[in-house]
């Protein structure tokens, strides 16, 4: 004889399953104080266990009997065991009068890319994972026939010419990788403003020189067909503008597509002459706009574009705040330009520097004009040293382990404050990006800032009237707080050099 | 007639067709996307109330570069497909039954074990029990001592059944005199081979080896085995695909649940077995035997599905499982594209519910063949057709039903011949695939059966368990080696 307190009970005329017995034995188990619990039906195998467990059985039941053996510390724990198997097997009992429930409830979200597009018989996915990890997801979209944006950046250039291979093979496109916007089927995707349907195409290797150019059609009244962006490397050597040809191709196919507009940085040459050779085949006229210097700006680059659609040049709105106008740029004289979109500060400096000569950048014009690797205070100490400067809070380094300012403007605030601070400085230039992807509010955020200052802050905006953040109020905001609203770049770019050169005089 | 339809449609202008170069006509309409990674991103296509599905994405398991080379390898995809092809083409007849001596070949001194090539060294309890209940039952040894001893000098060797075309529940033991299921795959000539079933309780698959076990045995090889094989010869090849395919429709999945397929096994044979010669209580003590247990068929489900998964082998570049096993002591799985490597990891103890008075103290870690179910796409994968036993983990028929979608995401197909009915008939999910595993990092389920860590005391419960994520990132490694270099890395 064992230990404890035995209770050994048989009820008779009650079935239950095996399965749910065991649950119940299981739940017996954890009631304190018992040692063994078996609630099993009386089978001969169930009634050899509780024997070989050294429970008496004094009866002789069939398998059709339950068979409640509990083993306890003592008598009052037994009866608590009792009382527990009362219950779940009463539940049981319950369980069964419910109504059916059976059928599968809410699918819980795929794990892979590929799994997704097959539940969703979806046509494109849209990659945004950590640049190491982009590869396999646009891979598995490719795999499962569907088209793929690739956010992600730091993906190598083996592996975008190996997906571009595949994307090829299936007559797929890989956007990307590193592309931030595209508008496709109407739908906006990773930034993307909401611009009108229209006969332009565009095929672009830059995301904020895409939105920008969309947004300018778009104020001209010129919709676009589609944007497809297609990654800063698609014209390098190594990729040969694997999707740029692509693109242009399905934008040829596509009977509303009336022009094509390419964008890029200034690419490889032969890859240059390859897409001016593809561009020469199609049925639909194209027009190619290498960005950088000695080249037209993006503005310039809307202009011929609504001109070969409309038959005439449009103009630029600028708004300005209350009172008379600023007529010379700060006593320091000093260039400050503060951007997100790198395409934006890249022309804004190829048009200053025109003008004012050496500007220092993290993306520099010339190898000679570089900040060097500083960051945080350092970068503030090295700024004050140059007579002017253009910063990119886009690039990698401003970026590491938090959101692009695009998504949080207030990552610009500490540089913004300083640059109003800086002695040296006579213009603030600021880009602001709108749509779908950006900041809800980001004039609310900069204004404060800016409001106040007695030097000339000139935004340049991103953005249509149908975006999401609602463009008006964000003008209101920026020139309540006595900043020049522009929505060409290239314009607040000039209006900046014409500020600083009149102040010079 | 309403005077709506009076009115003409306006001719249709513009697209036409799209051209095979225009993208699948992804210019022209409003996509629906799926998105993985930034939360942000998804958010803005649903606030332009477009059909987007996020993914629930997170870091693959194992080395990035390994899974990226294998992702770029140029072979994969075409591999796993006609590795599927052959896994769903595969068919399943039992031919004979033979004693294994004769159908596999085995000397009176070599036994053949469940999972991975194991040592007596490292072998579990339950394992232990098995070969020693199997040596005395052979007459190797007269007693469990004296067999233990033998084994431990390495007398009687010892070798995976897998290796040798078999399959075993559990232990998975096979010595000489038992009686072997001989199944033939008629479409790429394959054969497979598994013992016939115990029962439940105290049986030698389980580690019991008692003199009722040995018994028991005995007259499975002087009498049952005997009567199968006369009545499956005169019967002529049992359609065992067939029986799999009726099951999964009658609430059983093939691995944990196989009460239908055995009365329909024995339906198929119940009138050859009648007009046997053999006395009547023989026969009459042979189909309640199998009738009395539930387990019987999933000596024939186990060889059947081996012999599918057996027809997906050695396909270069093919990252499709072939087959998962546990000795008790390892989980091992091997690949369509890496040949016979097995790719090992401790095996867990399964989550379920105990028999009687034991408790997941008395269990020993995962054992067996049977997982050769689930490597074919039935068992747990199939869980969602077998609402009966979803309670085996506390459960509910919606947690079955996820079991199974849940296995879509690992697998690269669906067999057509294999339907849930609750899933509207879709195929059950085949073909596991070691790159989908490691990214979703969804391990394939697995139903079983859990026995007593103590040589000699059978089962104790029966619940599921996963295998060791070592196995397919270890398989990931294997398949980057033998992939085509692509990239500097």
């Amino acid at each position: 004889m064992t230990d404890g307190f035995d209770h050994v009970e048989i009820r008779t005329g009650a079935y239950y399953d095996s399965v749910s017995l065991m649950q119940v034995s299981a739940q017996v188990t954890g009631v304190p104080g018992v040692r063994v619990a078996l609630v099993a039906m009386a089978t001969e195998l169930n009634l050899a266990m509780a024997a070989d467990a050294g429970f008496t059985i004094g009866t002789t039941p069939g398998p059709a009997d339950l068979l409640i053996a509990i083993r306890a510390a003592d008598q009052p724990s037994a009866q608590d065991a009792v009382t527990a198997t009362t219950a779940a097997l009463e539940a049981l009992t319950a369980r069964r009068h419910q109504a059916g429930t059976m059928g599968p409830g809410p699918l819980a979200p795929a794990h892979t890319t590929g799994a997704a597009v097959q539940r969703q018989a979806a046509d494109l996915a849209l990659v945004s994972v950590p640049g190491r990890y982009a590869f396999a997801e646009a891979m598995d979209a490719l795999e499962h026939g569907v088209s793929v944006m690739v956010f992600s950046d730091n993906v190598p250039a083996a592996a975008e010419v190996r997906l571009k291979a595949e994307a090829a093979s299936r007559g797929l496109l890989v956007l990307g990788p590193d592309a931030g916007t595209a508008v496709i089927g109407g739908v906006g995707l990773g930034f993307a403003n909401v611009v009108q349907p229209g006969p332009v195409g565009i095929v672009a290797a830059s995301g904020t020189g895409a939105q920008h150019l969309m947004c300018l059609l778009d104020e001209a009244g010129v919709g676009i067909t589609g944007c497809l962006g297609v990654g800063g490397r698609d014209l390098s050597a190594a990729v040969g503008a694997a999707t740029t040809l692509e693109a242009m191709t399905a934008f040829d196919a596509d009977p509303a597509t009336q022009l094509i507009v390419v964008v890029s940085k200034p690419a490889d040459p032969v890859v240059a002459a390859t897409v001016r050779a593809a561009a020469a085949t199609l049925a639909t006229p194209v027009l190619l706009a290498l960005l950088g210097e000695g080249h037209d700006d993006l503005s310039a680059v809307a202009e011929r574009a609504v001109e070969m659609i409309r038959g005439s040049r449009p103009s630029w709105p600028v708004w300005t705040p209350p009172g008379p106008p600023h007529a010379s740029a700060g006593a320091g004289g000093g260039l400050r330009g503060l951007f997100v979109g790198g395409t934006l500060a890249d022309e804004a400096m190829v048009i200053a520097a025109a003008g004012l000569g050496r500007i220092d950048s993290n993306i520099p014009l010339r190898p000679g004009w570089a900040l060097g690797q500083a960051s945080g205070s350092e970068m503030l100490t090295a700024l004050r040293r140059c007579a002017h400067w253009v910063l990119d809070l886009g690039e990698d380094r401003f970026t590491q382990g938090r959101p692009h300012p695009m998504i949080d403007p207030g990552a610009r605030l500490p540089w913004l404050t300083d640059a109003l601070e800086d002695p040296g400085t006579g213009v603030v230039l600021l880009d602001l990006v709108l749509g779908h992807g950006s900041h809800p509010d980001p004039a609310g955020v900069l204004a404060p800032t800016v409001a106040g200052t007695s030097v000339p802050v000139l935004v340049s905006l991103v953005g249509t009237a149908a975006d999401p953040q609602d463009r008006a109020r964000q003008i209101t905001t920026l020139t309540s707080a006595g900043a020049e609203v522009f929505l060409s770049n290239a314009a607040a770019a000039r209006r900046a050099v014409a500020l600083i050169e009149g102040s010079r005089s | 007639m309403t005077p709506s339809q009076d009115v003409t449609p306006a001719p249709r202008t513009g697209a036409g067709s799209p051209s095979p170069v225009s993208l699948h006509g992804l210019l022209t309409h409003e996509p629906v996307v799926v998105t993985a990674g930034a939360e942000l991103f998804a958010a803005t296509l649903r606030a332009q109330a477009v059909r987007t599905e996020a993914v629930d994405w997170s870091p693959p398991m194992g080395e990035v570069t390994a899974l990226d080379r294998v992702m770029a390898d140029p072979r994969r995809e075409g591999a796993n497909q006609s590795a599927v092809a052959r896994m769903l083409a595969a068919g399943a007849e039992l031919v004979d039954v033979r004693p294994a001596r004769e159908a596999l070949g085995l000397a009176p001194d070599q036994f053949l074990h469940a999972g991975p090539p194991l040592a007596w060294e490292r072998a579990s309890g339950p394992m232990r029990g098995a070969l020693i209940g199997a040596a005395v039952f052979e007459g190797l040894a007269t007693t469990p001592e004296q067999a233990e001893a033998a084994l431990a000098q390495g007398q009687i060797s010892l070798d995976s059944c897998h290796h040798h075309g078999a399959v075993g529940p559990m232990a998975g033991v096979i010595s000489p005199s038992m009686w072997m299921f001989e199944l033939s795959d008629p479409v790429h000539g394959g054969r497979a081979f598994c013992s016939l079933n115990e029962g439940l309780g105290k049986v030698l698959r389980y580690g019991a080896y008692g003199p009722d076990v040995l018994a028991r045995l005995r007259w499975m090889t002087d009498v049952l085995g005997p009567l199968l094989a006369s009545a499956v010869r005169r019967h002529g090849p049992v359609d065992v695909k067939a029986i799999l395919a009726a099951m999964l429709a009658m609430g059983d999945e093939g691995h944990n649940r196989n009460r239908a397929g055995t009365m329909m096994l024995l339906r198929e044979l119940l009138g050859e077995l009648i007009e046997s010669p053999a006395p009547t209580a023989d026969v009459a003590a042979a189909v309640r035997f199998v009738a009395a247990n539930d387990h019987f068929f999933l000596n024939l489900s186990m060889p059947a599905c081996k012999l599918a998964t057996d027809a997906a082998r050695d396909i270069p570049g093919s990252t499709v499982v072939v087959a998962m096993a546990r000795n008790g002591t390892d989980f091992g799985i091997q690949v369509s594209g890496t040949g016979d490597q097995w790719f090992s990891g401790p095996a867990a103890v399964p989550d379920g519910l105990y028999l009687g008075g034991y408790g997941p103290s008395d269990a020993n870690p995962d054992i067996g063949d049977s997982a050769i179910t689930e490597t074919a796409g039935i068992g747990g994968f199939a869980m969602a057709s077998a609402p009966a036993i979803v309670r085996l983990v506390g459960g509910s028929v919606s947690d079955a039903i996820g079991a199974t979608e849940r296995m879509y995401e690992i697998t690269v197909t669906e067999n057509p011949a294999y339907q849930i009915p609750v899933l509207d008939f879709r195929g059950t999910p085949t073909g596991i695939d070691v790159t989908r595993v490691v990214r979703s990092r969804i391990l394939p389920q697995i139903n079983t059966g859990i026995a007593g860590k103590v040589a000699g005391t059978g089962q104790v419960g029966a619940g599921l368990v996963n295998p060791p994520a070592e196995c397919f990132t270890a398989a990931l490694d294997a398949l980057a080696a033998a992939a085509p270099t692509w990239v500097e890395e």
